[in-house]
């Protein structure tokens, strides 16, 4: 096996855009490695369209707007590995992966760039009670079996969580002749972005109970028909509201936890809200080399956001090869706070030598709000202050900060993102 | 034709009984209702090889628990089985019970039970430093170990096989009669079965299955147990097994690691009259995670992957019942396989087997197979050793479950070997596919595929684990109209 200079794990997004940007900024040694059969991710299998209005100005696909990239990596040359399964990431940057082709093998890297996606929640995972039969799928495995294999679950759905994919996957069934009796969402608000909770259900009359839960299932063999109930202070299920479904399909769509098992083992330190690795303005984990970047990062609402970050990743690990990262070494790092309805930022700290001269901070909120102001503080003293009509857990917000407004504050020891009321 | 024996129940109890009996120059079938092997109470319990301290001394179920634990070194290895011995403690949080440990130690040493050792609160803190502050003490049992139940099942059932025992499947038992003819005449869903013996191993049913032949009627009560099933990355928070101190309803809700890695907590135990209530319920579910902190301090809950739970076949007088049921000769009941049933389980085979060896008058097989290897697993492998299997057999380059790192040749080795896998549930079983903390979300569609290309099964009757747990139900209206 050749040896690479820069190691890319997932043909996804993030990691086709890396790719791109590390190639264009001068770097002729990449190699990506993607465990399906096709380059482009879970892209391939989300055929509605609203992907690449910030990129391209215009309205694709998924299997379109990955395209887009896909043949930017064969027209630059980029190399990849199909069926290839990454094994280990030693925290010396070496690769272990494995096909049936090469085998098992090692690629000693100089920079691994992080791009391998996220997975959804299981049923396990959220103690939902009753039996445990056939007919139970999170939203992304039926869309699967419905976009790519082109096998219908059933014909009679509930859905828990308003989760995008869930919300994607009430529409598709609907158009494919199933019938969609109702979305529950635990949360008082939904987990989706607002337009596909009105293009999805909304437009076909699709009821969504929020502070809803699913409290029983039944059926043995298959899923003849859930529960649902209105839950109430602790989440907890509030008797007396439970409603019966008919149905033979459930889909859960209650959230995305970034595929991370490969980072822990290579000693990534993981940030517990996100859980995904903390970064700095770089994009850079604690390991010096390893980037991450997409959905394995921190989970996005749009694809663009994901290209756009994954596109500073590949430029970084470029930077980082050429050793233009090592003399900001010396200088200060700032420390970025989330607070008061900020949940988390990407990054978390600043290097202000070695940021671009626009950084863009992205976060996301914890609750719903209202005519309300994202503040920004450097230390103490409010910096920014931008009204918003509405926030919402389900969509990301970002904030850009400039260089020149860093360099102004030499002492600056930390920058605060939170949620003001006034 | 007519069966010498015919085994009701292809759990670990009829396939031991199987297995024992594949010894002898007999023809032998096993009926099973389900479209697989381990599909009852052998798929849904502890995992536990108990050392046997707990079952009343001189019950059959202390001798065989007792037997059951010996033999499980030996058979573990002639039959692939991963089995690790990683000791068990019981713990004590209440002073005034602490003789309670005592009393338990004193059984277990009249029950044979090697090893035993009382424990101090700072001896037990050592040996597992996450137990509860409130600890005062602990009996230790080093032959407790922790097993796979489905391996030492299909392991017993794949041997029989290997040694001539037929398995029918999708076979339910409906009605028993003795014949003019003397033998007895099963009448089953799918046809009619005829044999000089019967051995009734039918679990929760056992019951059903005995008062088809008996005036004494026998009642088996279904006492559920709801499970958790924590994530490989907490499997370590404790490295025995940890019980309470027993009570009249059973021996508690325990933590363990599972021989895989996972972390184990469970039983409940609710007592039903539902023998296919194996539904889990969210009191059920709560009141397992509060007993588990008593015992267990930081339990790290959040991080559990899946629940379950299983039916322990309840006879009222918690003995097992072992013997020729006497109103009906040539019919052998082995029922109120409750725990410690899986540990018991080989020692039940061998008993049976050696009496009927008896009653039939039974030769040994010159040529039996003692021996059988598991689905060969890729976990661990150097690379060399990948590479070398890879070359041989490129599937075993091809991950197809990534949360466990199983390859297809895995896969493959589990759909074509002696009572392979025709369901998702029985790639699952056989090889940990699906088994991890996406809970099957990514291999799913993966192994449907491998199902249909392999065994020729259309994609709308792949099934979860047989009868209606069919995954798809036809194909999309772009395939309809295209075709």
């Amino acid at each position: 096996m050749k040896t690479y200079d820069i190691v890319i794990v997932g043909g996804g997004p993030a990691g086709l855009a890396a790719a791109v940007a590390a190639r264009e900024a001068g770097n002729d040694s990449i190699l990506i490695l993607e465990r399906d059969h096709e380059l482009g991710g879970i892209l391939n299998q989300c055929i509605h369209n609203g992907f690449g209005l910030h990129t391209f100005k215009e309205e694709l696909t998924g299997p379109e707007y990955a395209y887009r990239f896909i043949k930017q990596v064969l027209d630059l040359g980029i190399e990849y590995r199909l069926n290839t399964m990454v094994m280990d990431i030693a925290s010396d940057k070496t690769v272990t992966a494995m096909n049936s082709e090469d085998g098992m093998f090692r690629i000693p890297a100089k920079a691994v760039i992080l791009a391998m996606g996220c997975r959804e929640r299981p049923r396990g995972a959220l103690n939902i009670p009753g039996y445990r039969p056939a007919g139970i799928f999170s939203a992304g495995t039926a869309q699967r079996l419905v976009n790519i294999e082109g096998y219908m679950p059933g014909r009679e759905v509930v859905i828990l969580g308003s989760g995008d994919i869930g919300l994607i996957m009430a529409r598709r069934m609907t158009l494919e002749g199933a019938r969609v009796k109702v979305v529950a969402e635990l949360m008082p608000y939904s987990g989706g972005l607002k337009r596909n909770i009105v293009q999805c259900l909304n437009d076909y009359g699709i009821p969504l109970k929020l502070s809803h839960t699913v409290v029983d299932i039944e059926g043995r063999d298959h899923i003849s028909a859930v529960t649902i109930a209105e839950v109430g202070p602790g989440k907890k299920p509030i008797p007396g509201t439970e409603e019966r479904y008919t149905c033979d399909t459930l889909l859960l769509s209650c959230g995305l936890i970034p595929e991370n098992e490969l980072s822990r083992s290579a000693g990534v330190q993981m940030s517990p809200v996100t859980s995904g690795p903390v970064v700095n303005e770089s994009l850079e984990t604690n390991i010096p080399g390893v980037f991450a970047c997409g959905n394995v990062l921190h989970v996005h609402d749009l694809v663009d956001y994901v290209s756009e970050e994954a596109k500073r990743a590949g430029q970084n690990a470029v930077k980082y090869i050429s050793g233009g990262c090592k003399d900001a070494e010396s200088s200060e790092v700032i420390e970025l706070v989330a607070t008061e309805g900020a949940r988390y930022t990407v990054p978390g700290t600043i290097n202000r030598e070695r940021m671009d001269d626009l950084l863009t901070v992205r976060f996301r909120v914890g609750d719903v709000y209202k005519n309300s102001f994202v503040s920004v503080y450097f230390d103490d003293e409010r910096v920014v202050h931008n009204e918003k009509r509405i926030l919402a857990p389900g969509e990301m917000e970002q904030i850009i900060l400039q260089k020149k407004k860093l360099l102004e504050y030499p002492n600056l020891k930390k920058i605060t993102v939170k949620i003001e009321k006034e | 034709m007519i069966y010498d024996v015919i085994v009701i129940g292809a759990g670990v109890t009829g396939s031991a009984v199987a297995r024992e009996l594949s010894r002898y120059e007999t023809n032998v079938c096993v009926l099973e209702k389900c479209e697989d092997v381990c599909e009852g109470t052998s798929k849904a319990n502890s995992a536990i090889v108990h050392a046997g301290f707990d079952a009343a001394e001189g019950s059959l179920m202390a001798k065989l628990n007792v037997r059951g634990n010996e033999m499980m070194d030996d058979l573990s290895r002639d039959l692939d089985i991963p089995f690790k011995r990683n000791g068990s403690l019981v713990v004590c949080i209440h002073k005034e019970a602490i003789d309670g440990l005592k009393d338990l130690y004193d059984r277990g040493v009249k029950n044979g039970v090697k090893g035993l050792k009382i424990l101090s609160r700072e001896e037990a803190l050592e040996m597992e430093p996450n137990l509860s502050e409130n600890v005062e003490g602990a009996l230790y049992a080093p032959t407790g170990g922790i097993i796979c139940p489905f391996e030492l099942n299909i392991a017993m059932a794949e041997n029989a096989n290997m040694n001539g025992v037929d398995f029918r499947f999708n076979t339910e038992v409906e009605d028993i009669k003795k014949g003019e003819d003397g033998n007895w005449h099963l009448r089953t869903n799918n046809g009619e079965y005829i044999t000089r013996y019967v051995v009734n191993a039918a679990g929760v049913y056992a019951d059903e299955i005995h008062n088809m032949v008996s005036a004494n009627k026998m009642h088996i009560i279904e006492r559920r147990g709801d499970y958790c099933l924590l994530d490989k990355t907490v499997g370590g928070h404790v490295s025995h097994t940890i019980f309470p101190q027993p009570t009249r309803l059973g021996k508690g809700v325990l933590v363990s690691p599972t021989v895989h890695g996972n972390l184990i907590v469970g039983p409940t135990a609710v007592d039903l009259e539902n023998k296919e209530g194996n539904n889990t319920t969210a009191a059920g579910i709560d009141d397992l995670i509060t007993k588990a902190g008593d015992h267990v301090r930081n339990l790290p809950i959040r991080n559990v992957i899946t629940s379950f739970a299983g039916l322990r076949a309840h006879e009222e007088h918690h003995e097992f019942i072992i013997e020729e049921v006497k109103d009906a000769p040539n019919f052998i009941d082995c029922a109120g396989i409750e725990s410690p049933g899986l540990t018991s389980s080989p020692a039940i085979g061998e008993m049976v087997g050696k009496m009927m060896k008896d009653m039939m008058g039974l030769k040994e097989k010159a040529n039996w197979i003692s021996t059988r290897k598991g689905v060969k697993k890729t976990e661990g492998l150097s690379i060399e050793e990948r590479n070398a299997l890879i070359k041989e057999n490129p599937a075993y380059g091809t991950i197809i479950c990534r949360c466990e790192s199983i390859t297809e040749g895995e896969i493959l080795d589990a759909i074509h070997r002696p009572l392979g896998a025709r369901s998702l549930d029985g790639v699952k079983r056989r090889t940990r596919a699906g088994m991890g903390r996406c809970q099957a979300g990514f291999c799913s569609p993966r192994t449907m595929e491998i199902l249909h290309r392999e065994l020729g099964i259309p994609y709308e009757k792949i099934t979860k684990s047989g009868g209606r747990s069919n995954i798809v139900i036809e194909r999309t209206k772009g395939e309809v109209s295209g075709s």
